[in-house]
């Protein structure tokens, strides 16, 4: 007599219900190997809590850390991406995208979602690096867009979390173009006057970094993030000897003069809000 | 004609059979016009045949031809006079860059552009086209200095790609190409940009926001070189020609997607035959899109940049 009996067969559980503990209930820390239970990442905001090493998560991890009591209204959740070039290496762009759709229950890699931060409005795009390697594509440019329109019309500070290996290159010469739109919004949004932070998390690079992501009012980063243009390997290429160490960190960054600062994730959301508050809610 | 290509084989063996056959009707004083006549036939033919006919990575080759113009060749074959202006008052002047201000018919203009070198010495001396932050910090200052004086932009673009280098990391590459981006997208002054070579992702895209972008007949623009593409995607070298055919990288299919705005035709064969005829069908366009983009409010002409940019890419909703 089998010790427990299956009542329903196969997987009911919806994507959307999945509870999010990639590699179990218990991880190890990828730096200090310390094992970290699912409840403790939660409660540390996904910090590791012995050696500080910000683990890689996610937008839903993200809202839930900075909007209040993770009440946010999603913007433009109906964006999909098209297939403008039919584009096939491997595999076909349209097959690529329906196995990240399924593998993430995402639907690009950017949300965006507008709630409030110790009361303040706010909207948040933040990307998603488990989507096809947080590259941006047509989608991730227009949502950004449109995010940024949505912010000028109802006047409401803009805070963007990049997380991406740079452009789609499935989507070619379109991706490339996006840099150009998200620039412009951006020159549109400063215009009005309302605050751009651009948030850099580990890795930011490429195109998303030479756009959005270096063109905020402040740009900020996390700890120990891989913050740069080119990629590491493709510098050691082109000059043929072994990078410094520390090279094309936020610290990195900071020194070289391209951060305001470098913020805990546990003290993310306080810090923000200061800002936020001290620039433009208060009178 | 001298052909450089594989693919242009059947031209060069025209040629070669012309030039024999001119030879023999020298010698021997026989009238051969009429095979003449019949071969040049032929070698028209071929030419157009192959030339129209090219493929992604055929129209690469062209696009990296030594011998086409670059920068400053096509300013002196343009302009009447040109004074050169250098550095970007931070670090260094960058020798990939160049720009100045520069008379066409008589009017000023503040021309800026990749510049390659025409030898290997010189090559090294411009990077290969391949320029550092202050590259373009240095286009940003003479498009500031053109705004100021109220006097438009053209910019030349033909790069391999922004210097991926420990000291362009250092001195910020990524934030001078936004920086650039956002800063053209509201120049007052109209912007032209011609991609005269290559126009490799972000080290393009840097100098290439203007009211008006338009890709000569053989070159290519996008989000990053076949190579580089086919040792991402397949993880060698070896699909460069592919990664050409699937990038939809040619004047035709970028014009086709509604990501430029026009294509330039080049002489039958490619610019470096015949650059004097290349600059002036430029230097038409350029006084044929002044006229309009001149007499235009500053304001309208920025709304329209910013909504031609802002409708590029595909989205389902």
């Amino acid at each position: 007599m089998a010790w427990f009996k299956r009542e329903k067969k196969g997987i009911i559980t919806s994507t959307e219900e999945k509870k999010e503990a990639p590699d179990g209930i218990w991880n190890k820390c990828p730096q200090c190997k310390k094992p970290l239970h699912y409840a403790e990442q939660v409660e540390h905001k996904y910090v590791c809590h012995y050696c500080s090493y910000h683990l890689r998560v996610g937008s839903k991890e993200y809202f839930s850390i900075l909007f209040d009591n993770n009440e946010f209204t999603e913007l433009f959740p109906g964006l999909r991406s098209g297939d403008p070039l039919t584009f096939t290496d491997s595999k076909s762009y349209t097959k690529r995208l329906e196995e990240s759709y399924a593998k993430t229950g995402l639907t690009d890699a950017i949300r965006s979602g507008h709630g409030k931060i110790n009361g303040m409005d706010l909207v948040i795009a933040c990307m998603d690096f488990s989507f096809i390697g947080g590259s941006m594509g047509s989608v991730v440019g227009e949502k950004i867009a449109r995010s940024i329109d949505y912010c000028i019309e109802h006047k409401i500070p803009f805070l963007l979390i990049s997380k991406s290996g740079g452009a789609r290159m499935m989507e070619a010469a379109f991706s490339l173009m996006q840099m150009a739109k998200t620039s412009a919004k951006l020159a549109l949004l400063s215009k009005a006057k309302i605050p751009y932070i651009s948030l850099m998390t580990d890795p930011t690079t490429g195109g998303v970094t030479a756009s959005y992501a270096m063109l905020g009012d402040i740009n900020i980063a996390e700890p120990g993030a891989l913050i740069g243009f080119a990629g590491p390997r493709v510098i050691k290429e082109t000059i043929k000897k072994d990078l410094p160490k520390g090279f094309q960190t936020s610290e990195f960054v900071l020194e070289h003069g391209f951060l305001d600062f470098i913020v805990d994730r546990r003290q993310m959301k306080e810090r923000l809000a200061s800002f936020i508050k001290m620039v433009y809610y208060r009178n | 004609m001298n052909t450089s290509f594989d693919f242009e084989k059947p031209i060069a063996d025209l040629q070669q059979q012309i030039e024999k056959v001119k030879q023999v009707a020298e010698k021997t004083k026989v009238d051969m016009s009429a095979t003449l006549a019949e071969l040049e036939e032929k070698l028209d033919a071929s030419k157009k045949h192959i030339y129209t006919n090219l493929t992604g990575w055929q129209q690469v080759q062209i696009s990296r031809h030594p011998e086409r113009p670059y920068t400053l060749q096509y300013i002196d074959m343009i302009c009447e006079d040109f004074i050169e202006l250098h550095g970007d008052r931070t670090v260094k002047d960058d020798k990939a860059i160049v720009g100045g201000f520069a008379s066409i018919n008589g009017e000023t203009v503040m021309v800026i552009g990749h510049q390659k070198g025409t030898n290997t010495k010189m090559r090294q001396y411009r990077n290969f086209g391949m320029a550092n932050p202050e590259g373009y910090r240095k286009a940003l200052r003479l498009m500031r200095l053109a705004e100021k004086f109220n006097k438009p932009v053209i910019t030349f673009i033909d790069t391999p790609g922004a210097f991926p280098g420990l000291e362009a990391e250092e001195r910020g590459q990524g934030e001078a190409i936004a920086r650039n981006l956002l800063e053209m997208s509201v120049l007052k002054v109209p912007i032209l940009c011609f991609v005269v070579g290559e126009g490799a992702s972000g080290g393009a895209l840097g100098i290439g926001i203007g009211d008006r972008v338009y890709m000569l007949e053989h070159t290519w623009y996008s989000v990053i070189s076949p190579e580089s593409c086919s040792s991402i995607l397949w993880r060698s070298w070896d699909y460069k020609e592919k990664a050409a055919e699937v990038l939809k990288l040619t004047s035709e299919d970028m014009y086709k997607n509604g990501l430029v705005d026009g294509i330039i035709p080049e002489p039958l064969g490619g610019a470096h035959l015949d650059p004097q005829q290349m600059a002036d069908t430029i230097k038409s366009k350029i006084l044929e899109d002044l006229a309009v983009l001149n007499t235009k409010d500053a304001e309208l002409r920025i709304t329209e940049r910013i909504d031609k940019f802002c409708a590029m890419g595909v989205v389902v909703e």
